[in-house]
């Protein structure tokens, strides 16, 4: 194995680091109700490639009625726009419900690149 | 040529990292893989961390170890909609060395304790996750990373990769989990001044509280809510079976909102800042989701291995007990130079003569128990906080028209049959 490190790297060129931020004009401090307000607190270090893939779209259209996916995921990865399934993998907390909440086993779901995704800062 | 070590650990979570940190102090040449940035930076946890396991790996660990509070109070909260019957022990011989349990934000106890790995002579190579295990001959002889020429080779390997263990799905030690043998979990953690909490929760300076949430915040399916403190921030959460969510269409988060806004759980959480949102699965299969925890060259443990006590809240002292077992093992295979399935099988007999497996057994039935019999946290919980209402309330009625009235909410004498044979069946789940 080439270069083992013992700490964490600094990201790297082809890496989007994203720290996303409250919106400024916000005065009180935020309590975080909605989904989008809660991912706002997260850091993320997205990769280039989504880990997340739909295996056969088609199954979403025509098989799957309740899109169960788009209600228990946590962080709102999986929205359902009129005829796909869109997967905002930049988002996933890396949990895992989908793959195994799937009723038509359709997810196709590996972790990130190392180093990539998700950065919980304390919990 | 590729490196070769005499142990690879994947997952520094602390399953993981208390198997190297053993093997380590005991010379063995063990390489511990994190995928996160840092070891933590994946992980969740509600908070408690409980003394004696850890006491076992590192004696005294609490006196340098970046713990929040020490906890000298539990309660348990049974939630109606606008009311709460609770229940709750608070004992100082918690407040003082040896302690009975602390709670920990994840991302900084984790590093800590991976790092005396380290201080023990483990290898932590962060940034880089496990693909695949490398079989040859139906034996496990090392892991495929995502680095550049990224194959590394051991003797054994030890999956410490978490509940969502792809590893040892490769394997065929498990199929994939069903809904109903994982929670998901979310939390907050809400930042609040230290005065503030220790006012809210009673508590002395740099004591903590836990408080567990059963019924109302979990509108009814099974579950629990959780509120723990921190040094200057509170975690809060709720968790449910993944197959509850699923069935009654509920949004984690919306029920994560539900939480922190219900009426008994509200005041104590006002006015602070949420500074991180959090969502993570918890294996509570128990002991009939347990996979194959061992194999030629391997050994699967933590959470990987469904080591999760959900009637006490407990995983990660599982997880460290299941590592140092795994270590113990370890060593001994390198003793006889034998790494084969049969040899590293004195892990699994240990394990299950262990305070885990015996646990495990007693609960074996109780998630899905309580998963099939809804009435417990639907209708009982609720009936147990009007009987507290009806019977406390001064209203100029005798105290034995009360009791008589209380015994009324109970409903018909079939419905009392009913309850009655319930709580008999209930005791037989858990006793």
């Amino acid at each position: 194995m080439a270069e083992p490190v013992k700490k964490a790297q600094p990201a790297k060129k082809t890496e989007t680091v994203k720290r996303r931020q409250q919106p400024a004009a916000q005065q009180e401090p935020t309590k975080a109700e909605t989904i989008e307000e809660k991912q706002y607190l997260l850091r993320f270090r997205a990769d280039t490639k989504s880990h997340l893939h739909v295996k056969d779209p088609d199954i979403c259209l025509t098989k799957c009625p309740d899109k169960i996916c788009t209600i228990f995921c946590p962080a709102e990865v999986y929205k359902w726009e009129e005829v796909r399934m869109h997967v905002g993998y930049e988002g996933c907390h890396e949990c895992g419900s989908c793959r195994i909440g799937c009723p038509h086993q359709n997810i196709d779901w590996v972790y990130p690149k190392g180093g990539h995704g998700i950065v919980f800062r304390l919990g | 040529m590729p490196e070769k070590f005499d142990c690879i650990v994947v997952g520094a979570g602390p399953a993981g990292t208390a198997c190297a940190y053993e093997l380590a102090k005991a010379g063995v040449n063990v390489l511990l893989l994190e995928r996160g940035e840092y070891p933590g930076a994946k992980n969740v946890m509600g908070g408690v961390l409980y003394r004696q396991m850890l006491d076992e790996i590192i004696p005294g660990f609490y006196k340098e170890a970046p713990l929040e509070r020490p906890i000298v109070e539990q309660r348990f909260m049974l939630l109606d909609k606008e009311s709460a019957f609770t229940i709750s022990y608070k004992g100082l011989e918690w407040a003082k060395e040896p302690y009975n349990n602390f709670t920990v934000l994840r991302a900084k106890f984790d590093q800590w304790f991976a790092q005396k790995a380290v201080e023990q002579g483990a290898l932590l190579v962060c940034e880089t996750v496990a693909l695949e295990c490398l079989v040859e001959d139906g034996r496990v002889v090392g892991v495929r990373t995502d680095r550049p020429e990224g194959d590394v080779y051991a003797d054994v390997v030890v999956l410490a990769d978490g509940v969502n263990s792809l590893l040892a799905k490769q394997l065929g030690f498990h199929k994939e989990w069903r809904p109903d043998e994982v929670a998901l979990a979310t939390m907050e953690i809400i930042k609040l001044d230290k005065k503030v909490i220790e006012d809210r929760f009673n508590l002395e300076e740099g004591q903590g509280c836990t408080i567990e949430l059963l019924g109302d915040a979990t509108k009814g399916i099974l579950g629990t809510g959780f509120l723990y403190t921190n040094k200057d921030t509170v975690s809060i959460g709720v968790g449910t079976l993944l197959s509850g969510l699923i069935k009654h269409k509920i949004k984690p988060y919306e029920l994560l909102e539900y939480v922190k806004n219900h009426p008994m759980v509200r005041p104590f959480i006002e006015g602070g800042e949420p500074v991180e949102y959090l969502a993570h699965l918890i294996p509570e299969g128990g002991y009939r989701s347990m996979p194959k925890v061992v194999g030629h060259g391997v050994v699967v443990v933590g959470d990987a291995a469904q080591l999760v006590n959900a009637v006490h809240r407990e995983g990660s002292n599982l997880a460290m007990t299941s590592g140092r077992l795994a270590a113990e093992t370890i060593i001994m295979a390198k003793e006889y130079n034998d790494f084969s399935e049969n040899m590293l099988d004195h892990y699994r007999v240990k394990l299950m003569e262990s305070f885990i497996g015996q646990d495990l057994k007693k609960y074996k039935d109780v998630t899905s128990f309580f998963d099939k019999h809804t009435q417990y946290f639907e209708k009982y919980i609720p009936m147990l906080n009007r009987a507290a209402s009806q019977m406390l309330a001064v209203d100029g009625l005798s105290k034995w028209e009360k009791q008589k009235k209380v015994w009324q909410t109970l409903g018909s004498t079939g419905e009392k049959l009913q309850l009655a044979r319930d709580m008999l069946r209930a005791w037989r789940v858990v006793k």
